[in-house]
């Protein structure tokens, strides 16, 4: 596959999957209010994934659309980071989570807004609005529960210490990566880990929680070679109309 | 005899927001262009959020307008750069959110006052509301709660 390709297909899945496990929040979050901003961040994520496997399939070339590639696809082809697919669990954890990754997020959309594809610059520029308001909202949070009542306090460190070994995944390169460095389309993920530690301890220093010492990190989501056992169970939710009814419209 | 392009601005200043109607679609400043290709009338929108599922309905709603001024086979181009931003609501637009009870979007991050009363001592209650452009607020002096159209 065109490495462009899979490129937009690692941003889109990433939306996709991240605001596919949010809306399961939809209806049961432990307030009214974090309900309806869940919901809200869901669909921000699922907007932007329209983008992205949009031009993704415009890339392709091969016919198919953002529905198809989002609803017709089976685990192994998907190319999100393993973070996202991860489980909701508590809200302590969930919101860790999205914490983690929103700081990724903006940082690559901020360094995508100066693409030398003009398409991409503009979904980055359209993006980053809104996840510059997502990664606001998630360090608050984590602050607030963190540095909280003994309870959250503590959820907040299990979270901190379950999903820690995911966030490395984000910053690895591979030969994808390294043809959308040289052609000045997106920057090397490497390049983006220093400023989000930087972030990221300054937020879990003022959230009183320890970052684990652990070096190690779990990979083969953005190459699609091991997901988790996660993504299958949550695909079969979420493809399932599209599988029972092929072709079901609106 | 075809209308200008200025007459089509107007009918469609005339085309309420879904979701707030006391404003129109040109007041939100999401209608980014109006022109003649040929005889086919082409408009481009911008979304607000790119997720907002008040898009569509917006669209259906701008093309139906058109039609019903015998306008026909317009074209709804949907256009994402530049981005939207809350800058392109008008004054008009701005000054009908908040008789309707809707704090219009500061800079300075929160409503300057309560939409209700025009106390300014307000707090927010959550980031988000009823719709992805809206964040939850509330003053401390009539109590009220209001929505307050968020600055992006």
């Amino acid at each position: 596959m065109e490495p462009l390709v899979t490129f937009l297909l690692r941003m889109g899945d990433n939306t996709l999957v991240l605001g596919h496990r949010l809306s399961e929040w939809c209806g049961t979050a432990p307030a009214l209010e974090e309900d309806i901003a869940l919901a809200n961040t869901a669909l921000d994520l699922i907007g932007q994934t329209q983008m992205w496997l949009g031009l993704a399939a415009e890339v392709e070339g091969a016919g198919r659309s953002a529905d198809d590639i989002a609803m017709l696809r089976d685990a192994w082809d998907f190319r999100n980071v393993l973070l996202v697919e991860q489980p909701n669990g508590d809200f302590g954890r969930t919101i860790m989570r999205q914490f983690l990754f929103d700081h990724w997020h903006k940082l690559m959309l901020d360094r995508l807004t100066t693409s030398s594809d003009a398409r991409i610059a503009a979904i980055a520029t359209k993006a980053v609005k809104e996840v510059t308001y997502h990664a606001e909202r998630s360090t608050e949070l984590v602050i607030g529960l963190g540095d909280g009542t003994e309870e959250s306090h503590r959820r907040m460190q299990d979270a901190l210490d379950r999903l820690w070994p995911f966030a490395g995944e984000m910053f690895t390169a591979d030969p994808v990566d390294h043809a959308m460095v040289e052609a000045g389309v997106a920057p090397d993920p490497e390049t983006l880990e220093a400023p989000w530690l930087e972030t990221a301890q300054t937020a879990l220093t003022r959230a009183t929680l320890t970052i684990p010492e652990t070096a190690f990190a779990h990979q083969g989501g953005k190459t699609g070679q091991r997901h988790s056992e996660h993504l299958g169970h949550m695909l079969t939710t979420m493809q399932w109309l599209q599988r029972a009814y092929p072709g079901a419209t609106w | 005899m075809k209308p200008s392009t200025g007459e089509i601005w107007g009918l469609l200043d005339k085309v309420p927001d879904p979701e707030i109607p006391v404003i129109s679609v040109v007041d939100l400043g999401i209608v980014r262009g109006v022109r003649w290709d040929g005889d086919v009338l082409k408009v481009a929108v911008t979304p607000t959020y790119s997720g907002c599922p008040a898009t569509s309905v917006i669209t259906m709603q701008i093309d139906a307008a058109l039609r019903d001024h015998g306008i026909e086979n317009p074209v709804i181009e949907t256009q994402i750069a530049p981005a939207w931003t809350t800058d392109w609501l008008s004054e008009k637009g701005r000054a009908r959110l908040e008789e309707y009870g809707i704090a219009p979007p500061s800079p300075a991050g929160g409503p300057e006052r309560c939409p209700h009363c025009g106390h300014k001592d307000v707090e927010r209650v959550s980031q988000f509301g009823s719709t992805p452009c809206k964040a939850q607020w509330r003053c401390r002096d009539c109590l009220e709660p209001f929505d307050y159209f968020k600055c992006i």
